[in-house]
């Protein structure tokens, strides 16, 4: 208990980082994750072959890799210059999207395919299709398997600390610096992470309850 | 007919259709003027849903040509979206939108695609839930009405496009014996009205009662295209004999 007593002020922050890198890249490979699903579900076959890759290319390449590719050779390249937090955020959101993306097709394609055929009789266009009738319908069944994305998100920010960007992954460096116990000290990063996947498996809940209703 | 001058409401000519190796659609040639109801009869698996789903491309063809009020059917796109609109559409399996109410599903395409103020577009889709009489069950969701009500909405959905021509495909097929007559009194309300009407249907009572022109398929070939008194009392192909002998004996 020492450990974590002794070091609050470490884990309250680098938590926090954690917590930061998460909420951005979760937003940002959500909304990248359903254009890209949205992408790979369109009727225009180069579109359908650009999300097809996305996804192929980077759910194939291991996380630190992508993470080696932002943080050293992206730099190389002289386009915009980002540091390794923006590394860490765009490495993430990137990685995590192309999971995003296979969760919401399944999702699409548990809609029935008479939604989507009843909308385009009605004269609406793909997006409006997509957006009104069958996202909407295609969340429903999503609900479970973007959890678990999503907390696989959160422990991935771990592997940012391998590249200099600081948060709950970093605090063994800390803790060793220091002179404290190592694995005790994990214990405790462990219990952090149960207590930061308790509010996502609830938000689950509340939402399988909401949209289970009126089948 | 209307004036011989007008193009007719659906042209379709020389259309051939394939799925994979099955030839289903043979060289078809029909034409439906302004105003008639035209019921298309068949034994399953004659093409006849399959031609009615392509007058408005949810299936594309092969070859030939499909113009509905003159128009050819543009491909793919926010043109054909334009022209879909004007094509009232009502599935066998009513494919209601199961997440929004009976009101909303009348008043999503009107909102959307024609971009009417959201409260005209509710009072219009109470209008039509009244003519088709199921206005007391506008705040509901698909799953909680019976196959007939359910049916009756899409009847509302699609004419509040305020379609030119309605395509019927099977529209009573996937429901108890006792729903049947409720959507066909809507149907034949609606052609009472002048509603151009291409009917894919079993319900030979609905053919002798509503239809102006009978068109009976078999094969993927129209093979008559006549009167419905002509067709029950005197078919002239061996082909339509059969099937009616089946359908009448039974």
């Amino acid at each position: 208990m020492s450990v974590l007593t002794n070091n609050l002020d470490l884990f309250l922050s680098t938590f926090g980082q954690t917590l930061q890198l998460f909420a951005i890249s979760a937003v940002l490979s959500l909304v990248l994750g359903t254009l890209l699903a949205a992408l790979r579900v369109s009727p225009v076959p180069v579109f359908r072959g650009i999300g097809a890759t996305y996804v192929t290319v980077l759910r194939n390449t291991p996380l630190t890799l992508v993470f080696v590719f932002f943080v050293f050779a992206y730099p190389l390249l002289e386009i915009v210059k980002i540091d390794a937090y923006t590394a860490a955020v765009v490495s993430l959101s990137l990685y995590t999207a192309a999971f995003v993306c296979e969760v919401v097709r399944s999702g699409i394609n548990t809609v029935p395919v008479g939604q989507a055929e009843a909308s385009r009789a009605l004269g609406l266009t793909f997006t409006q299709m997509l957006g009104n009738v069958v996202l909407p319908q295609a969340l429903r069944s999503v609900v479970p398997p973007m959890t678990s994305t999503m907390i696989a998100l959160l422990k991935n920010t771990t592997v940012a600390s391998g590249f200099a960007v600081v948060q709950a992954g970093s605090i063994r460096d800390s803790l060793s610096e220091q002179g404290e116990n190592v694995l005790l000290g994990l214990l405790w990063v462990a219990v952090g992470f149960v207590i930061l996947v308790m509010p996502l498996t609830y938000v689950q809940q509340v939402f399988e309850k909401r949209w289970s209703v009126a089948r | 007919m209307t004036a011989a001058s007008a193009p007719p409401m659906i042209r379709v000519a020389g259309v051939d259709k394939f799925f994979g190796p099955l030839h289903v659609l043979k060289n078809v040639q029909l034409e439906v003027p302004k105003g008639q109801v035209v019921v298309v009869l068949g034994p399953s698996g004659s093409g006849k849903s399959t031609l009615c789903r392509t007058i408005n491309r949810l299936e594309p063809i092969d070859s030939g040509v499909i113009e509905v009020d003159g128009q050819p059917l543009p491909a793919e796109g926010k043109e054909l979206a334009r022209l879909r609109a004007d094509v009232g559409m009502v599935f066998q399996s009513f494919n209601l939108f199961a997440h929004k109410t009976i009101v909303e599903n009348v008043m999503l395409a009107p909102v959307k695609v024609r971009k009417t103020p959201a409260a005209d577009a509710r009072k219009t889709a109470m209008e039509l839930l009244e003519r088709v009489g199921i206005a007391n069950q506008a705040d509901k969701f698909p799953a909680q009405l019976s196959g007939g009500q359910q049916q009756r909405a899409a009847i509302a959905r699609a004419l509040a496009m305020k379609p030119k021509v309605m395509l019927f495909d099977e529209p009573t097929s996937a429901l108890d014996p006792e729903m049947v007559q409720e959507v066909l009194d809507v149907m034949t309300g609606l052609a009472k009205d002048g509603m151009t009407m291409l009917v894919v249907t079993h319900e030979m009572g609905f053919a002798r009662k509503a239809a102006d022109r009978v068109i009976f398929m078999s094969d993927g070939e129209v093979v008559e295209d006549s009167t419905p008194e002509e067709f029950f009392s005197a078919p002239k192909s061996n082909r339509a004999k059969d099937f009616l002998g089946k359908i009448l004996t039974h």
